[in-house]
């Protein structure tokens, strides 16, 4: 797998993904928010961070970039694009994916690991895992609550397009185990022909079991494994 | 051509949880202000530009709105001129 991880002004997991798709053998390259052309890559990675200082509303500026321009032809051309967290608000705002990310419904800033459970294990970013498979990841942000009209909502459910959903140790998808208000319990979504995925919790920072998780692993994985099938 | 400047009201979407705006009202009832009945918090921004027209200078703005300034899943926008200063013939 050849990932660009596209990296803005305050984007700061780019490095956290650039390691992980070399852990699982991929090779990753920096491309510069104000650099042209996706064409020599097969995946397409968003990273987290403050891109622009999350200035008007988070991901706002960042989708201006030229650069974003060649995301949305990559994706538009079925290319795989991932979107973690601040890329996940990013591709919201250029509109590759539905629904918005507005302030968490706390209030407040929330660090910490969440449980979530796997919704569907046909997209090239989630084979490796079982379906209803609960995975500890950990969140960073103040600006995940994730909201869309209601025609989009009801969409998202019968096309069965929310990949993760926040849960509690039981795998239940209580108020409590909801970080931020996401309707739904919504954690990440695909597009419609599902090459394009956008998550708030960060897979990428559960890579070593020193750091508490290793359940983004198979993400990546998978996204390796899927990508070589379809070279080949 | 005139110099006009614009304000540009942003505002979460009836209906739209807006956190902010609960907690704002929440606080201000605490302090013994029980009749408000809603508080919701949105921005303005304050922009000036040279055009020919008002009415050119409303639709830019509103054009700019569409595209940058309001995100149309959360926001509702509202644009009025609050000055207008005609260029001096040269």
């Amino acid at each position: 797998m050849r990932a660009a991880v596209v990296t803005f002004p305050g984007s700061n997991c780019d490095y956290d993904l650039y390691k992980a798709i070399q852990q699982v053998g991929g090779e990753a390259s920096f491309v510069w928010h104000r650099e042209r052309g996706l064409e020599s890559y097969d995946a397409v990675l968003l990273p987290g961070g403050f891109s622009y200082g999350d200035y008007l509303r988070a991901g706002a500026i960042a989708r201006m970039s030229p650069i974003m321009e060649d995301v949305v032809e990559f994706a538009n051309n079925g290319g795989a694009v991932l979107g973690i967290c601040n890329g996940f608000q990013i591709l919201c705002e250029a509109g590759l994916l539905p629904g918005a990310l507005v302030r968490n419904a706390s209030l407040s800033f929330q660090s910490k690991d969440v449980r979530l459970r796997v919704e569907r294990t046909d997209t090239l970013f989630t084979t490796g895992y079982t379906l209803g498979q609960t995975l500890r990841v950990p969140i960073a942000h103040g600006e995940g609550n994730y909201e869309a009209d209601q025609r989009t909502l009801e969409q998202l459910e019968t096309e069965g397009r929310v990949v993760f959903r926040y849960v509690d140790q039981a795998g239940e998808t209580t108020e409590d185990a909801n970080p931020n208000g996401s309707w739904h319990n919504i954690a990440g979504i695909t597009n419609a022909t599902g090459n394009v995925l956008g998550m708030m919790p960060h897979p990428e920072r559960s890579m070593e079991q020193l750091l508490g998780s290793v359940d983004g692993v198979a993400l990546f994985t998978s996204l390796g494994s899927n990508l070589a099938m379809l070279t080949n | 051509m005139s110099q006009f400047q614009l304000e540009i009201r942003v505002k979460p979407r009836p209906g739209l949880l807006d956190p902010q705006g609960k907690a704002i009202h929440n606080a201000l009832h605490s302090l013994g202000w029980d009749s408000i009945e809603d508080v919701r918090v949105g921005k303005v921004i304050y922009l000036e530009l040279e055009a020919d027209s008002r009415e050119i200078a409303v639709d830019r703005v509103h054009a700019m709105c569409r595209k940058l300034l309001s995100n149309p899943v959360t926001e509702d926008f509202e644009v009025s001129v609050s000055e207008e200063v005609e260029a001096e013939p040269l």
